[in-house]
């Protein structure tokens, strides 16, 4: 029993990092019709860049933070001109393979620049965690579950009572209509771009000091968080969060009672059950495309 | 479904198509010389890993042009199926000790086997599905291989591969591969004209059209997927063969992508583009070995690559030059057509074509169709008009199964279709045509009506193949006045011209009942006064019509009988002069006095 507290907490700990990688996925999703197959290489990028601030420069881990940050919101810039705005009039299927040859892009450079070598980041507190009752909780864990209660907060608020996130929701819904109303379509986008590279830049540097900062780190964790977005329900942002967290707990589970070096498949074949059984997803919304 | 005394197929016209295999002679007869200097020449053992790369690679590519260019679906797991070939050649001839040849086909029937699979399980969901399940495929894959030790031998791979007994020296394999390559080139060069073949394209250009046009969309995609991830196989049986070593980081989503920028590079539609990219992307990285000499340097150029190619280039090297060729052919007229178009719909149930009882469409608790009644007489024009919002376009969608009906039934000519996919109806003799025309934009007017044609049951072509299809179509081109414009692109149609060539593919299908989705909007008034032509000398055919439009014009004059809908009940139904006279009618349109 105290094994399966321990394990759970684990799992939601690393879920909510699933959950706000998805949450990135599914406000570009929704703003634009584009799966970013490049969301994943944001957290990795952020924990590079905290690295290079905070281990390899010294400097003190707030501003290493705001820095990775302010970062992560040039590159949603560059991401944005450089691969999704030149194709904005095109299907799908070229803004998609695009995505994913930035994905490639963004790993390799950072695998040329800073070689193979997993790299080590500490955690933001000092004290490792404390001791509740049979459970250990793990600082850095606390510290990810709390972001992400923070930010499902502040993302509905700022969807839903302020009057940026009001446009940005007009935005997704009808491009041509909200034009007509006068929103700068082309600027929402921007946003929508910045505030997903931040978010998944945000991810990154949380979950940085729980796993290593390697070159894999973001492929791995985008494609839990796709599954955990299909998982909860395509577009919907609840399904994204209850997804990423359900997702945590079972690949926990399965690597403590089944098996290690397996871990990562899990996610595959929880994904695959849902696609046959149930692909609207635990929330059932906007399963195939718009006919 | 007809009966045969009406429906007798047309005699095939009397045209002398020289044999499929005697016009490509020329290509067998350089293939065979290529494959006869493969095995002469002495290439020292670098050339030889180069060329025995390059042909495994391209082989593993064409099945890649299958299932992006032709069909337009994506696979991030080519790599995963090779993989699967070559260590079904690795671990069969090594440690189980059978023979080189069962374990190719093995390997390809595997990689066959989950790429069928993995499609069935993902293919009805839109794209980026799809590119996300094969990704994961690809890493679930990779971590078998690195981690089920007892069967792969893990990280260390396979090694000491065997060959078959005839096949020894590496010179003779490599020109057996090149042989393997020519032929499954030839087949998937020969692809887009096969019916499967247009089949998947129409499926890349419109989905919804294709499957109104009796295109059984899941399974085409299926069949795509799965061709492709068996040709990944055949190339990674071939490779085990020729390098006598496999490890999982041969098969890793690296090289998946590798391949997806060489089917990018050199054109993803066509086998030689194929050939093109592999070919460049193998010498490429060995003239520049110094980018390998930096960890990712060489991939994130690929990356780069791929970013720029899809921006600039979206139809990659040989995408320049059959552009060029198309434009070229577009001015060679196709052969007349030796009769003119024949409409013999098919008749078996009574005189009522069409009987709709009690339909209703929800979406949600708005109710957009609303326990119809509509009974069409065999011959002559049927209307159903409204005002804007009455429901006309969702019963027509839901005729043609574009919708589920909520409830209620629909029987087209005897035959109970209320639960039929779209390809279904189609086959059992349902046409249609789109307001906001559906054609296949990257196909020739020709290519587009030559698919209503092959609609499955279509006895006016019967067994007569290409020529008899090519025939009809033709007839169908001609009898809406565009024949001499066969082989020119849909682009360089008019927008009336493109709803004409929408028509005339419904018509070559030969269907027992036409649904027409308002044909005369954004239409100007010559065009409009063609097209109610069009409508008499269909008619006259005895082919029954089922037409929705706003002009009301057109519908006075073109229909016999009017079913006219409001907030998606029916509110009167009728001969046509009596129904624009009722009341109900009246104020609908006009609003009440």
């Amino acid at each position: 029993m105290d094994l399966v507290l321990q394990l759970l907490f684990t799992g939601i700990g690393i879920g909510a990092v699933y959950a706000l990688v998805a949450l990135g996925f599914v406000l570009i999703f929704r703003a634009t019709n584009v799966v970013n197959f490049a969301q994943g290489e944001f957290s990795m990028v952020a924990a590079y860049l905290m690295v290079v601030f905070a281990v390899d420069l010294g400097w003190p881990y707030w501003l290493s933070f705001l820095l990775a940050l302010g970062g992560m919101a040039l590159l949603g810039v560059v991401f944005n001109l450089g691969v999704y705005y030149p194709l904005r009039h095109r299907t799908f299927l070229p803004v998609i393979i695009a995505t994913i040859g930035a994905s490639i892009l963004m790993a390799n450079s950072v695998l040329a620049i800073y070689g193979p070598q997993p790299q080590v980041l500490q955690g933001w507190f000092e004290t490792p965690g404390i001791q509740l009752g049979p459970v250990y909780l793990d600082s850095q864990y606390l510290l990810i579950i709390a972001v992400t209660v923070a930010l499902v907060i502040f993302n509905y608020w700022f969807f839903e009572k302020t009057l940026l996130g009001k446009k940005l929701q007009a935005t997704s819904q009808d491009k041509e209509m909200a034009s007509l109303l006068g929103i700068s379509v082309s600027a929402m986008i921007m946003i929508t771009f910045i505030y997903s590279a931040v978010l998944g830049g945000l991810a990154g540097i949380l979950v940085a000091p729980v796993l290593f900062v390697s070159i894999q780190m973001g492929s791995t964790i985008a494609l839990k968080a796709f599954a955990a977005t299909i998982i909860g329900g395509f577009g919907d942002v609840a399904g994204a969060i209850i997804g990423g967290l359900a997702l945590g707990v079972i690949e926990t589970f399965g690597a403590a009672y089944i098996s290690v070096p397996y871990k990562d498949g899990f996610a595959f074949l929880v994904l695959v059950a849902f696609l046959i059984f149930r692909p609207q997803g635990i929330f059932g919304e906007r399963v195939a495309e718009k006919a | 479904m007809s009966a045969p005394s009406d429906n007798m197929p047309l005699a095939a016209p009397a045209v002398r198509v020289r044999p499929l295999l005697v016009r490509h002679l020329p290509y067998f007869i350089a293939a065979a010389i290529v494959v006869a200097l493969a095995a002469r020449m002495q290439f020292d053992g670098y050339i030889l890993n180069i060329l025995m790369q390059a042909t495994t690679f391209s082989i593993a590519v064409f099945g890649l042009s299958v299932v992006l260019g032709l069909c337009g679906q994506i696979n991030l797991a080519q790599a995963a199926f090779f993989g699967f070939g070559a260590y079904a050649v690795g671990i069969g001839t090594t440690d189980l000790h059978l023979s080189f040849w069962l374990c190719l086909f093995a390997g390809c029937v595997i990689a066959l086997l989950a790429g069928a699979f993995l499609g069935a399980s993902t293919l009805r969901l839109g794209g980026h599905y799809l590119a996300m399940v094969t990704i994961s495929f690809q890493q679930i894959v990779t971590l078998v291989m690195i981690n089920a030790i007892g069967l792969t031998h893990g990280p260390d791979g396979v090694s000491n591969i065997g060959r078959p007994q005839l096949l020894q020296t590496s010179q003779g394999y490599l020109a057996f591969c090149v042989a393997a390559l020519a032929l499954v080139g030839y087949l998937v060069w020969h692809l887009p004209d096969t019916k499967i073949g247009r089949a998947m394209r129409a499926v890349r250009d419109n989905e919804l059209a294709a499957g109104v046009n009796g295109i059984d969309v899941f399974r085409t995609k299926v069949y795509a997927f799965a061709l492709c991830a068996g040709l990944g196989g055949l190339a990674g049986g071939l490779f085990a063969g020729g390098f006598a070593y496999v490890s999982p980081d041969q098969f890793s989503f690296a090289e998946s992508i590798v391949f997806l920028t060489m089917s990018l590079l050199g054109g993803v539609a066509s086998p030689i583009g194929s050939a093109i990219g592999t070919g460049l992307l193998i010498l490429i990285p060995e003239w520049l070995r110094f980018l390998k000499s930096v960890p990712g340097l060489y991939l994130a150029i690929y990356g780069l690559f791929v970013i720029l190619i899809i921006r600039f280039m979206p139809d990659g090297i040989w995408g320049f030059v059959s552009d060029a060729f198309t434009r070229w052919r577009a001015h060679t007229s196709a052969p007349a057509p030796a009769g003119a178009l024949q409409l013999k719909p098919a008749t078996v149930g009574g005189d009522t074509v069409l009987e709709v009882t009690g339909l209703s469409k929800y979406f949600g608790g708005l109710k957009a169709v609303d326990g119809v009644d509509i009974a069409v007489k065999r011959g002559g024009v049927h209307a159903l008009i409204g005002p804007n919002g009455s429901g006309k376009t969702t019963t027509l969608n839901v005729l043609s199964g574009l919708y589920k009906a909520t409830s209620g039934r629909i029987v087209l000519d005897g035959t109970d279709i209320t639960a039929m996919p779209p390809h279904q109806r189609t086959a059992a003799g349902l046409g249609r045509t789109f307001q906001n025309i559906r054609l296949f934009r990257s196909m020739t007017a020709l290519e587009n009506v030559e698919i209503g044609a092959e609609r499955p049951g279509n006895t006016m072509v019967g067994k007569g193949g290409d020529a008899a299809l090519t025939e009809r179509a033709m007839e169908a081109l001609t009898f809406v006045g565009l024949g001499a414009r066969a082989n020119q692109l849909i682009s360089s149609f008019s927008y009336g011209h493109q709803r004409l060539i929408e028509i005339a593919r419904a018509l070559a299908a030969n269907p027992t009942l036409l649904l027409l989705d308002e044909p005369a909007a954004g239409l100007n008034s010559t065009e409009k006064l063609d097209l109610h032509e069009l409508l008499k000398r269909i008619a006259a055919q005895g082919l029954t019509i089922l037409i929705i439009d706003h002009d009301m014009t057109l519908v006075s004059e073109a229909a016999q009988h009017i079913t006219v809908l409001n907030f998606g009940r029916r509110i009167a139904d009728g001969e046509s002069m009596a129904v624009l006279r009722h009341p109900d009618v009246v104020s609908a349109y006009l609003g009440s006095e």
